[in-house]
């Protein structure tokens, strides 16, 4: 296993599949391209990182960085710059769910370092690594900008916030037992309101 | 005389509900546009875009509106340096890329009334010239980003903003671009760079924005909260604006506060409000009481420490928070009680710093991977005090000498921190010592 989150690697592979765009995709890029002014093209190559990711199983391969420099017509390098460069594209396969635990002041002053202990336990992972059934990987990041609402996690694009150890393994136990989340504060609160 | 007052630090009221630019900051009303009308979004906006542009600017100069983002300059200000009538592509850029530990302010801004956004990104856009506008906003909000298209697709479905946006004559496209994970894109000219489909690292200034922008062309970036508040100065007036808070330091301000306080919360409050009394009355007080209180960051990881005495009667808006050594910053307010390790909190911010240094500038690139190293051991209370010493110099060797901020910001909470707790490190020390 590697030691390194899997956004912050710079060790690109190859998956050995070929990768071409989705027919969907293909449409929602002529989309993002007209975003942005004509010549400026290479504009896209953040968002069109997103539509490889989603359409990659959530994470980045030397194909699909291919296929992206086809696309904006901008060297290779580039992209790969652009793909190591920001921590939310995985330069590597992950599980299912992968899971941020924040670990910045603020969180860790309500108990953050409980939360990544549960985690681990119930997740059977060491930080930075894949669950056995591909279930999980959990990584621990820094502040995820909800900090009135911490300790929080995200779990692909959902905030878990307000939470404890018991509210930590409840939603653990549920997305192993297949059962739906209630996304945001696990405190009942509606935002950050004070309550 | 609210200026009186507050220099006497008395207690005051509470910010009166219908002075709160965010009716709905907590998302129990209804979001989009339904709620955004009967909230008072959109109203009057033909009239306003039918002022001259000059006017606008003025408007906003005259309330003393000062930016959001960090840095406090004026937003008036700041468009006035956007050049005029110049035949090229001007550009608004917002920055939503909200990372600054403690900092969760636009986030609810743009969730729960995204439309204060939408509407003040075209009347901003109108002041400067600029018929396109650009959200950059941070990769982690996801739910945040969906939220916003929906209600740029909802202006748009309206007319409220594209060709001849509110019927005004003007013509105006808003696009959003999501981040992807790094701190450093918060940084102007970063931004930048990350729109322009390259790694955020920061341009050297000069040239400004202003002059050479986004693609080469005039640009101004504004933080979230300075653009969403501009629709309510422009209807209500400079100076209803004015009227709140002091001289330089005016209007509502949204105040995130986490950490250990009995409940955390983000809340809009008057520019100026007390800092114990942010804590007492918004959050119910420190964890343990007040008299367990360690240390307050009052804006943001990188805003130096304040100690408990200088909590006691600080004043929570820019001149007052500076005078006191630190700053506003973000208002992302971060409450150490005695039962944490403060030189841990710090040595966390470290951490984060090493983590978002993009590498650019040595003193930065290197020296946030030394400081947090060495920060590590003085948690752990092996270092001496001369090393202690040797450290308080280093950040000063790295402030001041690099490209973007993020090298002053990595600096100033461990300058903040030997300051403020020096003998306490001293004595982790000698225990140490005497232990082995």
């Amino acid at each position: 296993m590697s030691s390194n989150h899997p956004g912050l690697s710079n060790n690109f592979s190859r998956s050995g599949e070929k990768f071409s765009w989705s027919k969907d995709n293909l449409r929602s890029i002529k989309n993002i391209i007209s975003k942005y002014p004509k010549g400026r093209e290479q504009s896209a190559v953040m968002p069109l990182l997103y539509l490889a990711q989603e359409q990659n199983n959530n994470w980045i391969s030397i194909e699909c960085i291919e296929t992206i420099s086809e696309t904006l017509n901008m060297p290779k390098i580039r992209v790969t710059e652009v793909a190591s460069f920001y921590s939310m594209y995985n330069t590597r396969p992950v599980g299912e769910n992968l899971v941020q635990i924040c670990r910045t002041s603020p969180c860790w002053l309500r108990g953050s370092n409980k939360i990544t202990k549960t985690i681990c336990k119930e997740t059977k992972c060491e930080i930075n690594d894949t669950s056995d059934d591909n279930k999980f990987t959990v990584v621990e990041v820094e502040c995820l900008g909800a900090c009135s609402n911490g300790p929080m996690i995200q779990i692909n694009n959902d905030f878990f916030e307000d939470l404890d150890e018991e509210s930590t393994k409840k939603i653990i136990d549920n997305i192993k037992e297949g059962k739906p989340n209630v996304i945001g504060s696990q405190k009942g609160r509606r935002s950050s309101e004070n309550a | 005389m609210l200026l009186v007052l507050k220099k006497a630090g008395e207690v005051q009221k509470m910010l009166n509900e219908k002075d709160k630019v965010f009716q709905n900051l907590h998302g129990f009303q209804e979001p989009f546009i339904e709620g955004a009308l009967k909230r008072g979004s959109w109203s009057n906006t033909k009239e306003i875009l039918s002022k001259d542009q000059n006017d606008i600017i003025e408007l906003v100069k005259s309330s003393q509106l000062r930016g959001r983002g960090g840095a406090g300059f004026s937003t008036g200000l700041k468009w006035s340096f956007m050049p005029k009538n110049t035949g090229k592509q001007h550009y608004l850029v917002v920055n939503a890329d909200e990372s600054e530990p403690g900092t969760c302010k636009d986030r609810e801004i743009i969730r729960n009334d995204p439309h204060t956004l939408v509407e003040g990104c075209l009347i901003a856009s109108y002041a400067i010239q600029a018929t396109k506008c650009y959200i950059y906003i941070r990769g982690e909000y996801h739910h945040e980003y969906v939220q916003l298209e929906k209600a740029i697709e909802e202006a748009y479905e309206r007319g409220f903003i594209g060709k001849n946006a509110c019927g005004s004559g003007f013509d105006f496209d808003l696009y959003v671009h999501r981040g992807a994970g790094a701190y450093i894109c918060g940084e102007e000219t970063a931004l930048l760079e990350s729109l322009e489909g390259k790694k955020g690292q920061p341009r050297l200034k000069p040239p400004f924005p202003a002059g050479v922008g986004l693609y080469g062309m005039p640009t101004t970036i504004n933080n979230v909260e300075s653009i969403a508040v501009v629709p309510t100065i422009l209807r209500r007036g400079p100076d209803w604006f004015k009227s709140i808070g002091a001289e330089n330091n005016t209007g509502t301000k949204i105040f995130c506060i986490s950490g250990n306080v009995n409940k955390p919360c983000t809340i809009e409050e008057e520019m100026g409000i007390p800092l114990k009394e942010l804590v007492e009355k918004h959050c119910d007080g420190v964890e343990g009481g007040w008299d367990n209180l360690k240390a307050i960051v009052p804006g943001g990881s990188s805003t130096p420490m304040l100690p408990k005495n200088i909590c006691e009667s600080v004043l929570m808006n820019f001149d007052d928070l500076k005078a006191n050594g630190s700053g506003l910053g973000t208002a992302g307010v971060i409450v150490v009680n005695k039962n944490n390790d403060i030189a841990e909190v710090i040595e966390r911010f470290a951490h984060f710093y090493k983590h978002e240094s993009c590498g650019q500038c040595t003193p930065c690139r290197e020296g946030t991977g030394w400081m947090h190293r060495m920060m590590q051991r003085l948690v752990r209370g092996e270092i001496s005090p001369e090393q202690i010493e040797l450290l308080e110099n280093v950040t000063k060797q790295v402030e001041g000498h690099t490209i973007c901020a993020l090298g002053d910001a990595a600096a100033w909470p461990i300058q903040g921190l030997i300051k403020n707790f020096k003998s306490e490190l001293i004595s982790k020390y000698n225990k140490k010592l005497k232990a082995s």
